[in-house]
């Protein structure tokens, strides 16, 4: 169920700003990647490169490769649709559909890839709800709207309708920055458990958040506005809070910049 | 609203250096200058006359019609006659609308059915499908295509588009005639199908243009959302625009549908005035509201005329109506996402 | 875990992909290749089966792209990416079918609108003219509809303006709210019923006679709403810290509005009046209703009938012989032309005065 990512020599730009710069790296399945940096480093966008949303936005275009246990996601021939399908993402604000209510939300990825039996979709909602650690608090409202919902519990559902699919890979593009701190809790609680089956990559600014939750932590940085950002060091992320190999990683890890 | 002196004040310090909040809230509403309270009153003034225009037009309506109402010895409502000069009947008026409620709402209705999936698509190339540079000259296009003026339209249909339709009302005759609504007899298509035709093409601007904005206000979180769960662009659209949209396209339906029921010189010029009820939209004949005014107007002496503005007096309160509901629909709308966003 | 043994995510291919990601897919160039066959064959098939109607081949030809493009992708690409597929070409069909008309119209006025147009009907009128003699010309309508218009802008642009000023700077309360549900509502008046209701209360009821100015008043009806609702959008466009920086001088709230509010939204609010002019001159109906018409020249829009130019080319098409009809296109021409003018020249100065907002 959980996939490695080798990325090699990735470059992204909007129109003809380069906005991030010849990123090489490994991410290990079943485990917690995180990635970290100063505000406009390119880690979202680096991000949403792994699951092809970055040619969504206008202007967006990718060079490089980026292999799912060995296939190209930017191969000829490979439809983006499936890439999606098969790397899952959470964003930064909570965005269940709002017309659906919640049973549909978690529902509509597999309402897309064709036709379920009735009592099938409920297994798989039920589970992808007990997985999102929500199903206790819903389960007497799933035909209720999702924007009913509090914020963390939002997010929990995105969650929910984001693991029913079954990706190999969950982006998570700080998910916890729109939470409060309980609801916050609760995420990276489920996120430790989701890693068991899946190969999960989350951005964050928080840093203590990265040192709780990751296995490995990214560090990225600019050399200046305007620059593309690049992948400074990859480590155990034991080793980049205590004794990072670089410098500039170890000024921000202590809070002298950033 | 978000009118200026509406806001509560807040405490920046270029509010601070004006006079007192409390001046400043009698300057807006009482004024104490002269200047202040002339321009206040001028401004006021106008918004007032635009109401009493509205109250007006539905007061001096009413009353002309019930002029020519008290003397009609039809039934206004059910009388397929219209002959207020009472030619047929020893000069005792004779008139009623319905066959210019039958043949108006077919009409409309033949529009809308065409033009909203159309203008749905138009709007929806715009938005999410065009190229971005090709985007900005489609929108001007369909500018353009409003500004057309309906007598221009109206010429166009009747010269250029009428005696083309016939080898297409042959087929729906051949493939759907036993159905009743689509026999042709042949001879000049100048029928309601035609009027119908030409109208959709006059409304599909509007429409178009209210479902576009509606279309680009998605939040981009919600397409992403489909998106990201591998959703092709045709499903993004279905999961998460079309059911944001869905009351921007209704609003902008009854829009065009309240521009429909009021055309006027197109319809006078395309469609053969026949006044008779008929199954087959594809045959000559029929009239509308409007139409039936522009018509007959010419030969009506005083009274004809008054039996007219009573025709008309209806068509202000559906068209009334009509508009009501989508603006309500549209304010309401406004609310809502305003309470999302 | 091997690539091997991950179900497949696409729909129902059932052909050996070389990895999960890749599906199937059409050519890039093959909606360019199915659109031009399908043109091809339904203008074989129109030929061939003797179908008059180039409507009928243009149909033949949507049904054939739509089709061959819904079939092609649904044996090659699987049925999600063939619905995908099909939504994309229908919103293509639909694209250019409002294209077409729009050709159509621009082509067939400058086509038969040019057989007679030229200075002579621009400065001569009807007056010794039968109808279905040629010769002839506009001049009469023209000023007619000239005067009407101007008239009509005389009345709207004031009250329109003003009333968009006390919605923005002013308004409150419910007189506000009932004035901007009305806007709305006015908006959708037709313009025939405009025509009634001065003919109601003015010829009807005041007993004065069909004028230039009766029209004038009934167009005006029409322009208030269109002028309100443009002028409103452009005064909310000027920031607040213009208004209040203005306030905070010292400067009372009429001379803000006079000497910064509107200054700075004259552009947006010119192009709104030449817009709605546009749309106005082109109206017929009330024009019919109250005008009348005369193909003589008459210069006082206060006195007895008037040409009009809308007005001329219903007449001209009603006269129903070729003459009427070469100059009901030709005067199509000219309104046409006249209108598409004020329009690019409205939108060129919005354009070239638009508030530099980030917009």
């Amino acid at each position: 169920m959980a996939k490695r990512i080798d990325v090699s020599g990735l470059n992204a730009y909007y129109g003809s700003h380069k906005a991030i710069e010849d990123i090489s790296m490994t991410v290990e399945p079943r485990s917690v990647t995180a990635f970290i940096g100063p505000s406009g480093c390119g880690k979202s966008t680096y991000l949403r490169t792994l699951n092809r949303m970055h040619e969504v936005t206008p202007g967006g275009r990718v060079d490089g490769k980026v292999l799912l246990d060995g296939d190209d996601l930017y191969g000829s021939g490979v439809d983006p649709v499936n890439v999606r399908r098969t790397i899952g993402m959470v964003f930064q604000r909570p965005n269940p559909f709002p017309t659906m209510s919640i049973y549909d939300n978690v529902a509509a990825g597999l309402r897309l890839n064709g036709s379920y039996k009735k009592s099938e979709l409920s297994d798989v909602v039920e589970k992808s709800l007990r997985g999102a650690n929500l199903w206790n608090e819903v389960k007497d409202r799933l035909n209720k709207p999702g924007s009913g919902l509090s914020g963390g519990q939002q997010q929990r559902l995105c969650i929910a309708r984001a693991i029913a699919v079954e990706p190999q890979v969950l982006l998570m593009d700080e998910p916890c920055s729109a939470l409060d701190p309980i609801s916050t809790l609760a995420i990276e609680d489920l996120i430790g458990e989701l890693k068991e089956r899946f190969t999960i990559v989350i951005v964050t600014h928080n840093m203590q958040q990265a040192a709780r939750v990751s296995d490995r932590t990214a560090f990225f940085n600019l050399s200046a506005v305007g620059q593309p950002g690049k992948l400074i060091e990859l480590d155990d992320t034991e080793r980049i809070f205590s004794n990072p190999s670089v410098q500039a990683t170890e000024d921000y890890i202590s809070g002298r910049f950033g | 609203m978000d009118i200026p002196t509406d806001t509560p004040p807040k405490p920046s310090p270029v509010r601070d250096s004006t006079p007192s909040t409390a001046e400043q809230k009698r300057n807006a509403r009482g004024a104490t200058r002269p200047g202040d309270r002339i321009f206040l009153g001028l401004s006021r003034g106008s918004g007032i006359a635009l109401l009493a225009v509205m109250a007006a037009v539905a007061a001096f309506l009413a009353y002309r019609a019930s002029v020519a109402l008290s003397d009609n010895t039809g039934n206004f409502l059910t009388t397929f006659e219209w002959d207020p000069a009472g030619l047929s009947t020893d000069g005792k008026p004779y008139f009623g609308i319905a066959v210019l409620v039958f043949g108006t709402i077919v009409s409309s209705i033949i529009a809308l059915v065409i033009a909203v999936p159309v203008a749905i698509g138009i709007a929806l190339f715009i938005s999410h499908y065009a190229p971005r540079k090709l985007a900005t000259p489609i929108s001007f296009v369909i500018d353009l295509l409003a500004a057309v003026p309906s007598i221009v339209y109206g010429l166009w249909g009747a010269i250029v588009v009428a005696p083309n339709l016939t080898g297409l009302y042959g087929w729906l005759d051949d493939y759907f005639g036993w159905t009743g609504i689509f026999s042709y007899e042949g001879g000049a298509p100048r029928s309601l199908m035609t009027v119908g035709i030409l109208l959709a093409v006059m409304i599909l601007p509007i429409i178009t243009n209210v479902s576009r904005e509606v279309f680009l206000q998605v939040p981009k979180m919600h397409e992403e959302a489909a998106l990201a769960l591998g959703a092709t662009r045709w499903e993004v659209i279905r999961m998460s625009v079309l059911p944001f949209g869905r009351s921007g396209i209704i609003s902008a339906s009854m829009l065009g549908l309240g521009r429909a029921l009021g055309e006027t010189i197109a319809v006078a010029t395309v469609l053969s005035p026949t006044f008779l009820i008929q199954a087959s939209v594809l045959d000559y004949g029929g009239g509308t509201f409007a139409q039936n005014i522009a018509s007959k107007f010419g030969e009506a002496d005083e009274y004809g005329q008054d039996a007219l503005i009573a025709s008309g007096l209806v068509l202000f309160v559906i068209t009334l109506l009509v508009n009501g509901a989508a603006r309500l629909i549209i304010a309401r709308r406004k609310e809502y996402s305003g309470a999302n966003a | 875990m091997s690539t091997t043994t991950i179900k497949p995510s696409g729909g129902p291919g059932g052909k050996p992909a070389r990895s999960a990601l890749q599906g199937a897919q059409l050519p890039r160039w093959s909606p360019y290749v199915i659109a031009l066959g399908s043109l091809a064959v339904g203008c074989g098939i129109g030929l061939a089966a003797g179908l008059d109607s180039r409507i009928q081949w243009g149909l033949i030809a949507a049904v054939l792209f739509i089709g061959v493009s819904y079939a092609l992708a649904t044996t090659v690409e699987g049925g999600r990416q063939a619905k995908d597929r099909l939504a994309t070409s229908l919103v293509w069909v639909t694209f250019l079918m409002a294209v077409v008309p729009l050709a159509s119209l621009v082509y067939e006025t400058v086509k038969r609108g040019s057989e007679v147009f030229s200075g002579y009907f621009l400065t001569h009128s009807m007056g010794v003219v039968a109808d279905d003699e040629p010769g002839g010309g506009v001049y009469h309508a023209i000023i007619g509809t000239l005067q009407q218009v101007g008239l009509a802008s005389l009345i709207a642009v004031p009250i329109g303006v003003l009333t968009a000023i006390y919605l923005v700077e002013y308004g409150r309360g419910k007189l506000a709210k009932a004035v901007t549900f009305f806007v709305d509502v006015m908006t959708g008046i037709p313009s025939i019923v405009a025509g009634l209701f001065v003919l109601s209360f003015w010829i009807l009821i005041l007993r004065f006679d069909f004028s230039g100015w009766a029209g004038a008043m009934a167009l005006s009806i029409l322009m208030m709403p269109v002028v309100v609702r443009s002028t409103e959008e452009m005064l909310k466009l000027v920031p607040n810290e213009l208004r209040e920086a203005s306030l905070a001088l010292g400067v009372p709230k009429w001379r803000t509005i006079l000497k910064v509010v509107l200054p700075t939204a004259i552009g947006g609010i010119t192009t709104g009046i030449m817009l709605a002019v546009a749309r106005i001159a082109g109206e017929t109906a009330p024009v019919l209703l109250l005008v009348f018409t005369t193909p003589l020249i008459n210069t006082n829009p206060f006195d007895g009938a008037q040409g009009s130019l809308p007005l001329y080319i219903y007449q001209q098409y009603q006269s129903g012989n070729q003459a009427g009809y070469d100059r009901a296109w030709a005067a199509a021409l000219a309104l046409i032309a006249f209108i598409m003018i004020l329009n690019l020249v409205a939108r060129g100065i919005a354009h070239w005065k638009a508030p530099k907002t980030g917009r």
